[in-house]
């Protein structure tokens, strides 16, 4: 608590330098910092699975791994990106970063259990990849019952310790937001008045409060039956093993709307900034987070169409799959609508920003596929999904933190990236994102599998234009890790708000004192005020 | 071009028309709803850039424009679900006469039985033309069955049965795959199924046929070689309920309840004959549980469902809905 | 004696984020109660497991009830209750600064907690001896148990009883591990009291282990007659 106020002149990141003033500070702005590497050591992690998934799918024999190999690879695929990268990523970089700064407050409200949540991140991480060093684990992301609690022999206990100790990190991170949000608000800044960003991250806590702990005992009680023979799933006891999808799928398909949301919040902070408008329809954009979440808790047997619930459950949940649409597309047309008489200028967020709206309407318009019963029949569980989830969960989700982390990287660093390779990377990114998976569209249309590690010669070329695709991503991913490194160091230093943008994030210096605002402020506008600010970009 | 950039797997069930037309239209609204909002944010983006001197217009927003663009789209998905839902609903109901195969999965195999007894491994020969039913169960993991060309597919679970039915349109060899992942050997646990034309289906079925006992009777043998049919009489009232008769009734249980006798009844009364004691009955019989197969276990099905009835005694009669209320 | 003199200023108990005492107060109950609410949906799901079982198979559940201890249970329950009281009376002398009564209060809560946790021991003891316990030991014939025998309508087979004491265990094994944890809360809050840490101005913490330990004591309000006493309702 020593540290009230910064000494003048000094930063969050000048503040300190020792290790211990990293490794146990409690500064969110810190945190986040922490967060920005893990996450992205994990998502490089997932990515050389990634990579070796596509390689081996190169060919219909299975040469390059063994099956088991192969199962492993996808699995531990799905559970790092899933688990360690996509859940965590959004809220816990930028949300941590940005939330206590977007609506005034000097840090979040729990500063102590957030620098819990990242340790819980940490420890969880570390277990993960013991259990990789271990030989990894072959149920698939998904850890089914019976396979995964009678069958597998491999380490199922250790990495659904992981995830449920991850658990952990993510439901502190949910429950600090929310308090936060409610109750540390800046004088002025009324609900009304929030960056469409913290709205988001409202309604990803709300999932992450109230999802997190049906997965945790799930896993759980999936471990008690590997260690104790307590057979909950067991159907040799009468048990059930769709229960456990149902209590799987209650958390892990409201967990998409905790991926997609925050990415969500970031695109209606781009467009507005980089269109100098308000967005289009505020209240809609906010609400409909809600509403998405919401109904994103009504929603999940839809991923069990053909596991054997009965007819009618499926019609019911075939319905309401369809209310979650609404919302979406409310979004898409509110944010393309944003752009309508605006002055647009195509930076690298932007390009993102439009990027992500391409991926996510592809996205989101063949989750209307597969939500439509007699059609989900023949495309579930083959490559369909598969591209499906990508295009939600890796475009929409990695474009838009890409665009945030761009956007905000000034304000982070006080340094700008070079512009040019920014939007170099933004366009290598997404054609080399369309060329992977929109084969897998066809490829699933025609029958191949999911998790099938020899396929039949016919689907050999679409695998292979997907594996080509794989490396241009690739390379539009590991671009802005090494331009955003250098420009730590040789990025021009810029002042304070390089856009123009409105927002109190830019009103405090770049990078933020320790406390975030020299003064304690006091908000007096509403949100995307674009029409009376005065100031002129300078950075581009 | 077709050749080598397949789009499209083949059309071979009487499923393959319908799920193919509601995916043309599908991708139809797909393209464009994308082509919409593709072209305006390129457009938006070109002609509302950013030049010197020129302000963005202050919109708030347009309540009856947010209201046209969340009412048509639902318009539309309630168009969809609907389309979807009768598609869902044919594939979910097997027609009464479709004739009844049945399939148990292991890791990593399929192992299939026709009602004449005849059994395969990782292949199925069906008729062409006629409506064929597949009732499943698995002795280990859950495992999917799943028909590409016929555009079908149903999990498959230890401890139940569940059921899949197709009428196959073309005479040909097509894929079978195992949808559901199921571990080492997932994506080996594939193979053909064969549809020829009902004469050669026949022939095929006699072929091998030297003195095979059907379905019915491998259960009917294995009835009395397990004892069942010392208290499960064929006419008279002996200490269990009698069979004939009783598949795809309601029977009222000892507590109260009344559940309807399918497959999946038979094989829990089989397995775990205390869940569910048919009211007028002692809890007597011992438990199967470790002593039948799966294999077995669907032949004793397949032959309680034959029984039919014959001057049903009165346990039987009670059983039926109407004289319980 | 009085405490105030120990128990630091507004100033040093109010947290450097927070703008003011009301904030900081608002702020950390809200949090606590949040916490609570992801408790609630973490025992959900057992909850649920057990509903969908017990629906499916109630014979089963019905024998192993029967197999329980009510006087164990019963017993268990009033310690409970009981705890739930010395802890109430807990925050009470925290909010009144009265050091020496807090401590003890905390100390009989600790001690009523342990007693529960024995008793419990002690009937999983019995469980383990009479094969109860799920896994290749399990050996549970309706039909010849002393507690069942005699109640026709609680004839299961074996496999069925083993899944009703497989969420015996799992259920009554995670709310013990919150037992625990509470119990370890107690005692650092017992050392901190002593110490003098809390005082009128400040006694959240204490308020708060009061929440955590007051939902702990709900969830055996609800295990107790789901598991022990669904068996016995004719018997009255």
């Amino acid at each position: 608590m020593s540290t009230a106020a910064a000494a003048p002149g000094s930063n969050y990141l000048t503040n300190g330098s020792s290790v211990s003033s990293w490794l146990l500070t409690k500064d969110h702005k810190r945190i986040a910092l922490l967060y920005l590497l893990s996450v992205t050591f994990f998502f490089f992690i997932g990515g050389i699975f990634a990579l070796l998934i596509r390689l081996e799918l190169l060919t219909p024999q299975g040469d390059l791994l063994q099956a088991d190999t192969y199962n492993k690879v996808f699995t531990m695929h799905g559970q790092v990106m899933v688990f360690f990268f996509l859940i965590p990523v959004v809220p816990a970089v930028l949300g941590n970063f940005l939330v206590p700064i977007m609506i005034g407050a000097k840090d979040l409200a729990f500063p102590r259990i957030n620098l819990l949540s990242w340790y819980l991140y940490i420890v969880a991480g570390i277990l993960m990849l013991w259990t990789l060093a271990l030989g990894g684990v072959d149920t698939g992301w998904t850890f089914y019952t019976p396979l995964s609690s009678q069958f597998s022999r491999t380490n199922v206990v250790m990495a659904a310790v992981a995830v449920f100790i991850n658990g952990f990190s993510s439901i502190f991170t949910g429950l600090n937001f929310i308090v936060t949000i409610h109750r540390m608000r800046a004088p002025g800044m009324t609900w009304n008045r929030l960056p469409l960003f913290i709205w988001a991250h409202y309604a990803t806590s709300v999932i992450m409060v109230l999802g997190t702990p049906v997965i945790a005992i799930t896993l759980l009680l999936v471990g008690f039956e590997r260690m104790f023979h307590l057979g909950i799933f067991d159907p040799a006891l009468g048990g059930d093993p769709l229960l456990f999808q149902h209590l799987f799928w209650f958390y892990s398909h409201p967990a998409v709307y905790i991926m997609i949301l925050p990415s969500m919040g970031i695109v209606s902070e781009l467009i507005a900034c980089f269109s100098r408008k308000r967005i289009f329809g505020y209240s809609a954009v906010a609400l409909s987070s809600i509403g998405i979440a919401v109904i994103g808790f009504l929603v999940w047997a839809h991923h069990m169409f053909v596991a054997g619930i009965s007819l009618y459950a499926a019609l019911v949940f075939s319905f309401l799959t369809y209310f979650v649409g609404v919302p979406s597309a409310i979004k898409v047309f509110n944010w393309t609508a944003t752009m309508y008489k605006g002055a647009v200028t195509l930076t690298t967020p932007m390009i993102y920003a439009i990027g992500f709206l391409g991926l996510f309407t592809i996205g989101g318009l063949t989750g209307l596929f597969l939500a439509a019963l007699g059609l989900d029949v023949h495309v579930t569980d083959t490559y369909f999904v598969v591209a499906h989830f990508h295009y939600v969960m890796v475009g929409g989700v990695v474009m838009a933190y890409l665009g945030g982390i761009h956007f905000w990287w000034p304000k982070i660093t006080g340094r700008m990236y070079p512009e040019f390779w920014g939007k170099l990377s933004a366009m290598i990114g997404f054609v080399g994102f369309n060329l992977t998976f929109f084969p897998q569209f066809i490829v699933g249309y025609l029958g191949m599998p999911r998790r099938y590690w020899m396929y039949a010669p016919e689907f050999q070329v679409w695998n292979v234009l997907s594996t080509a695709g794989a490396t241009v991503l690739a390379v539009g991913y590991l671009m802005p890790l090494v331009y955003l490194t250098w420009s730590l160091r040789y990025g021009p230093v810029v002042g304070d708000n390089p856009w123009g943008a409105v927002g109190l994030e830019w009103m405090t210096t770049s990078p933020p004192p320790t406390e975030n605002f020299l003064e304690p402020p006091v908000v007096t506008w509403e949100a995307y005020d674009y029409e009376h600010i005065k100031e002129v970009p300078v950075a581009y | 071009m077709l050749k080598y950039f397949p789009l499209w797997p083949d059309q071979a069930s009487n499923f393959a028309g319908s799920v193919d037309g509601l995916y043309i239209f599908l991708v139809l609204v797909s393209i464009a709803m994308f082509v919409l909002i593709g072209a305006a944010s390129i457009t938006f983006a070109v002609v509302y850039r950013r030049r010197e001197g020129v302000e963005a217009t202050p919109i708030e927003g347009s309540t009856i424009l947010e209201l046209i663009w969340s009412v048509i789209p639902f318009i539309v998905f309630m168009i969809i679900f609907g389309w979807g839902a009768t598609i869902y609903f044919d594939e979910r109901t097997p027609p009464r006469d479709a004739v009844e195969m049945y399939a148990v999965a292991k890791q990593w195999m399929w192992k299939f039985e026709h009602p004449e007894g005849q059994r395969e491994i990782n292949e199925l020969h069906v008729p062409m033309g006629r409506n064929i039913k597949i009732i499943m169960t698995s002795q280990d993991v859950i495992h999917s069955l799943y028909f590409p060309a016929f555009r079908i597919k149903q999990d498959v679970l230890p401890g139940r049965y569940t059921t899949l039915w197709f009428n196959a349109t073309q005479v040909g060899e097509f894929h079978l795959f195992c949808a559901e992942y199921c571990g080492t050997q997932h994506s080996n646990m594939i193979g053909k199924i064969v549809v020829m034309q009902p004469a050669e289906y026949e022939l095929w079925l006699n072929g091998g046929n030297n003195g095979r006992t059907s379905l019915v009777g491998t259960g009917q043998k294995l009835f009395t070689e397990l004892g069942c049919s010392t208290c499960h009489k064929s006419d008279v009232q002996g200490r269990g309920p009698v069979l004939a008769g009783v598949f795809g009734k309601q029977q009222l249980l000892q507590d109260g309840r009344l559940v309807k006798v399918d497959e999946d009844y038979v094989r829990e009364s089989i397995l775990n004959p205390q869940a569910k004691i048919v009211s007028g009955f002692q809890p007597i019989m011992p438990t199967f549980q470790g002593q039948v197969s799966e294999e077995q276990l669907v032949s004793l099905v397949a032959y309680v469902k034959s029984l039919k009835a014959e001057g049903q005694p009165s346990n039987v009669a009670q059983a039926q809905p109407q004289q319980v209320k | 004696m009085p405490t105030s003199e120990i128990a630091g200023s507004h100033d040093l108990a109010l947290r450097h984020q927070f703008v003011n005492q009301e904030q900081q107060r608002d702020a950390s109950s809200m949090g606590m109660w949040l916490f609570l609410v992801t408790e609630v949906m973490f025992f959900g799901g057992m909850f649920t497991a057990y509903l969908i079982y017990r629906h499916a198979n109630p014979a089963a559940f019905m024998a192993g009830s029967l197999a329980l201890s009510v006087e164990y249970g019963a017993f268990n329950t009033v310690v409970l209750i009981g705890s739930s009281l010395t802890m109430a009376l807990a925050v009470r002398c925290a909010q009144l600064g009265q050091r020496k009564a807090l401590v003890g209060w905390l100390i009989g809560t600790i001690l009523l907690g342990a007693t529960f946790l024995g008793v419990k021991a002690v009937e999983y003891h019995e469980k383990w001896e009479n094969h109860h316990v799920p896994g290749p030991t399990f050996n549970f014939d309706t039909a010849k148990e002393e507690s069942t025998k005699d109640h026709p309508e609680a004839q299961a087979s074996s496999k069925s009883v083993e899944m009703y004491f497989s969420l015996y265990f799992a259920m009554t094994g995670m709310h013990a591990l919150h037992m625990i944890i509470g119990i370890g809360l107690m005692s650092v809050l017992t050392w901190m009291s002593w110490r003098g840490t809390f005082g009128r101005d400040y006694f959240a913490p204490i308020e708060y282990a009061g929440l955590y330990w007051h939902f702990v004591d709900l969830v055996w309000i609800y295990l107790f007659p789901l598991l022990y006493l669904i068996g016995r309702r004719h018997t009255f």
